[in-house]
């Protein structure tokens, strides 16, 4: 159920598996309306982003990319959140001198019981994507698809 | 400068009986072409010359020859590169001698290629404030401010950090004008679009040669270097921007909050791709976000290696 009108843009979701994959169910769960354009990806820690994720997910054409994971002092692995939020914090900087808008790029905290601050993220940020449009794209360089991408992983 | 030269020959040759190998630089066949020179006999020093033409940040042996006595001739600006290894725990301080040495400035060679308008260089000399080069058209002098390396012109500390030796302090610095616009600047006066374009344009000239790589004191990882592995495959080897620009930003990722900005991935590449701009808008944000600067502290630890529970700058996007 698309709330946004239009084309659906490319979302990756980096998850925390202990949290925000959990409020994402609760969201679920309690039938929450959210747009669909996040296609996420369950990790076992914001710990375990490696910025370069990221990165990554941008140069093979994402419009957007948006970690979430438990809140500070919550991690199931004590420190993990606290590693990643410095290295995101620094990746904002690499993403804005490279080109890509450091605004496609969101980290948040989400507990398991927050239905409902995790469909206000989506919807917040999916709104945000869509107000920057898509994401500059190489010219000469074809594109990323499922099948160029299993090649290259082979 | 000979005076100097002498000194530091001196020096060497009292503490080379101690050590395996002490790294100095020499002239090559022509006097752009600066080489490393490994000193492991008294000989070897009548081939040993440092000035502004000598550029290379010979620290980046350090880390393949731990385990070694060494020697190192240093710079201020490598003695940071010294500190980040040692903070890292690549190198022993009681292995390394430090033969600290008073800097007027590096060269950019690539800017007095420039110069020289694609003439062919028969001879280059750099004197105190002034490089003159002979082309066969003649000799031009180019002001030494205008072919120095971009670190130069806002080097905090012309005088190693540490040493163990120090070749007579000199007295004055003539580095004393602005420096001149960065790549960082002008990409900082860019839209976002624009900025992208920009390394299209870079990554599209790169010949994944990954010399920028290979000259980086910080680079350490060898022959397991995430851009050749297979699984995971980070980068595949299209010939293509996208993969060249997410391998810089493994290089700028990989060294954030360790790079010292020497410079030396920049001055290596021989397409003359700006990559610098990057590591530097990197350490910009480490400076602001945690007050720190690599190299320049033995005690500190890297600021991606730790955290606080409570970050003073860095502010939680959403309430908690
Ligand atoms: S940065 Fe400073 S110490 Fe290093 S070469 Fe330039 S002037 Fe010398
Ligand atoms: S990334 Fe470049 S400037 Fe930084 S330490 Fe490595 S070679 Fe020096
Ligand atoms: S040194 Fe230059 S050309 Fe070679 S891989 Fe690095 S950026 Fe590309």
């Amino acid at each position: 159920m698309p709330v946004l009108e239009g084309k659906e843009l490319r979302i990756v979701g980096f998850l925390c598996n202990w949290c925000s994959y959990g409020g994402a169910d609760t969201a679920g769960v309690g039938r929450f309306a959210q747009p669909t354009d996040l296609r996420i990806i369950k990790l076992p820690c914001t710990g375990r982003v490696n910025p370069l994720f990221v990165v990554r997910a941008f140069l093979n054409g994402a419009d957007g990319v948006l970690v979430s994971g438990c809140h500070p002092g919550d991690c199931h692995y004590t420190a993990g959140n606290f590693y990643a939020r410095r290295r995101l914090e620094v990746l904002r900087e690499l993403l804005d001198v490279m080109g890509i808008q450091p605004e496609r790029f969101h980290y948040t905290w989400v507990s398991a019981s927050e239905g409902q601050k995790w469909k206000q993220v989506v919807s917040d940020f999916t709104a945000r994507i869509h107000e920057l449009g898509p994401a500059a794209s190489f010219s000469n360089c074809p594109a990323v698809t499922v099948e160029t991408g299993m090649k290259a992983a082979i | 400068m000979v005076q100097h030269t002498q000194e530091l020959r001196k020096l060497i040759a009292q503490a080379l009986p101690e050590l395996d190998v002490v790294l100095a630089w020499t002239s090559g066949s022509n006097q752009l072409a600066s080489a490393p020179l490994f000193i492991t006999a008294e000989d070897d020093l009548d081939k040993l010359d440092f000035g502004p033409m000598h550029v290379q940040n010979l620290a980046a042996y350090l880390p393949s020859l731990k385990g070694r006595k060494v020697g190192i001739v240093t710079r201020g600006c490598d003695s940071r590169t010294i500190i980040e290894l040692l903070q890292e725990k690549l190198i022993n301080r009681d292995e390394i001698t430090i033969f600290g040495i008073p800097c007027t400035g590096a060269v950019n060679i690539r800017k007095v290629r420039e110069a020289a308008d694609g003439q062919r260089l028969r001879s280059v000399e750099a004197g105190k404030d002034i490089v003159s080069v002979t082309t066969d058209e003649g000799v031009r002098t180019i002001p030494m401010q205008d072919v120095l390396m971009e670190k130069c012109y806002n080097c905090p500390s012309q005088t190693p950090l540490i040493h163990d030796h120090m070749v007579t302090e000199r007295n004055g610095c003539h580095m004393t004008g602005e420096a001149p616009e960065s790549t960082l600047d002008k990409l900082d006066a860019m839209e976002p679009d624009a900025r992208f374009a920009f390394w299209e344009e870079s990554m599209d000239r790169c010949i994944r040669c990954y010399a920028c790589r290979n000259a980086c004191p910080l680079c350490v990882c060898k022959d397991s270097c995430v851009a050749q592995s297979r699984d995971p495959h980070w980068v595949d080897l299209s010939d293509n921007p996208r993969e060249k620009l997410m391998f810089q930003a493994i290089h700028a990722l990989h060294t954030a909050g360790r790079c010292t900005e020497c410079g030396e991935c920049e001055r290596a590449c021989p397409m003359g791709i700006p990559i610098l701009a990057m590591k530097q808008a990197l350490n910009r944000r480490i400076k602001h976000l945690f007050d720190y600067e690599a190299g320049m502290d033995m005690e500190n630890t890297p600021p991606l290696f730790m955290f606080r529970q409570q970050e003073e700058h860095i502010k939680e996007r959403d309430a908690r």
